[in-house]
């Protein structure tokens, strides 16, 4: 809980700079993220290495696993076609929207260049917001739902920014099906929102 | 997204390299750096007006499309797990 508030705290606290300074103009707001996602994936890699037993538990993983991509992807495009029959829009844009699965600087662009800049719009938010509820929600979901869900939940991201939240909340010998689970979720995102768009 | 798999292979290999010794300070290391880049997720958020003007109108929309699609991949996750451990304890009583 405490770990969640200081993510909340933080968060928020960029919001605020954000709001009152706008982007920075001497440097890349983005290079210097991309710089701190490689060293913190470095660091994670590094815990996985340096723990001798992760190895041997990864390789007692059931196969099924591989199974996850597809359950994360039917459980969102069905939850969101749900719904979004309480939403203005039709359930093709909330299944566009959907399909983001967390990928939201992706899905905001292709959304907002064929459906307008309002869907786009709900897109990204909606696609950040699902980053952050992985963020700050993976252990309350690994509680109800099982270890498998933060990664689920964690959509297409859990190759990288959602990963050390994950490995920290599910073990490390997870880290591998949670790289595997956000490529493959990661490749079908251009795919499944142009189609829910074609749609309607 | 590759570059950032390379970074963490990199960091198993040294990991792995130096696992006979103890190094301190790699968990509140990946504490720093997750706090760092939400702070910036925050910036990169907030400096966006668009964004931010529109929170009021389209934010319960994108609140509940994001609740629905996280809540709906749990559950199917933890059907996946069901059935993962349903077949797992069956290969143990039938060895």
């Amino acid at each position: 809980m405490k770990g969640s508030l200081l993510i909340i705290g933080f968060f928020v606290l960029g919001i605020i700079v954000g709001r009152s300074t706008g982007l920075p103009t001497a440097w890349s707001l983005a290079d210097v993220s991309f710089t701190a996602l490689c060293l913190l994936m470095a660091a994670v890699g590094f815990s996985i290495g340096h723990d001798p037993s992760a190895l041997s538990r990864f390789r007692r993983l059931n196969p099924r696993l591989a199974l996850l991509p597809l359950c994360t992807i039917g459980g969102t495009l069905t939850a969101c076609a749900l719904a979004s029959l309480l939403t203005p829009h039709s359930v093709a844009e909330g299944m566009a929207v959907g399909a983001g699965f967390g990928y939201y600087s992706l899905s905001g662009i292709l959304i907002t260049g064929s459906k307008g800049a309002e869907l786009g719009t709900v897109a990204l938010l909606s696609n950040i917001i699902r980053e952050l509820l992985t963020l700050l929600g993976a252990p309350l979901l690994a509680r109800w739902f099982g270890s498998l869900a933060p990664i689920a939940a964690g959509g297409a991201t859990t190759a990288d920014t959602t990963l050390p939240v994950i490995t920290r909340t599910c073990g490390d010998e997870l880290a591998v099906v949670s790289i595997y689970h956000g490529m493959v979720v990661d490749f079908s995102v251009p795919f499944l929102v142009t189609f829910f768009c074609s749609l309607g | 997204m590759f570059t950032v798999i390379g970074c963490m292979l990199a960091g198993m290999i040294a990991g792995s390299l130096l696992s006979r010794r103890r190094v301190p300070g790699i968990q509140g290391t990946v504490n720093l750096l997750i706090w760092l880049l939400l702070f910036l997720l925050g910036w990169e958020a907030g400096s966006n007006r668009q964004l931010i003007d529109a929170l009021p109108r389209l934010g319960g929309e994108a609140l509940l499309l994001s609740t629905a699609a996280t809540l709906g991949s749990a559950v199917a996750a933890a059907l996946l797990l069901r059935c993962v451990r349903r077949k797992g304890r069956k290969e143990e009583h039938g060895s």
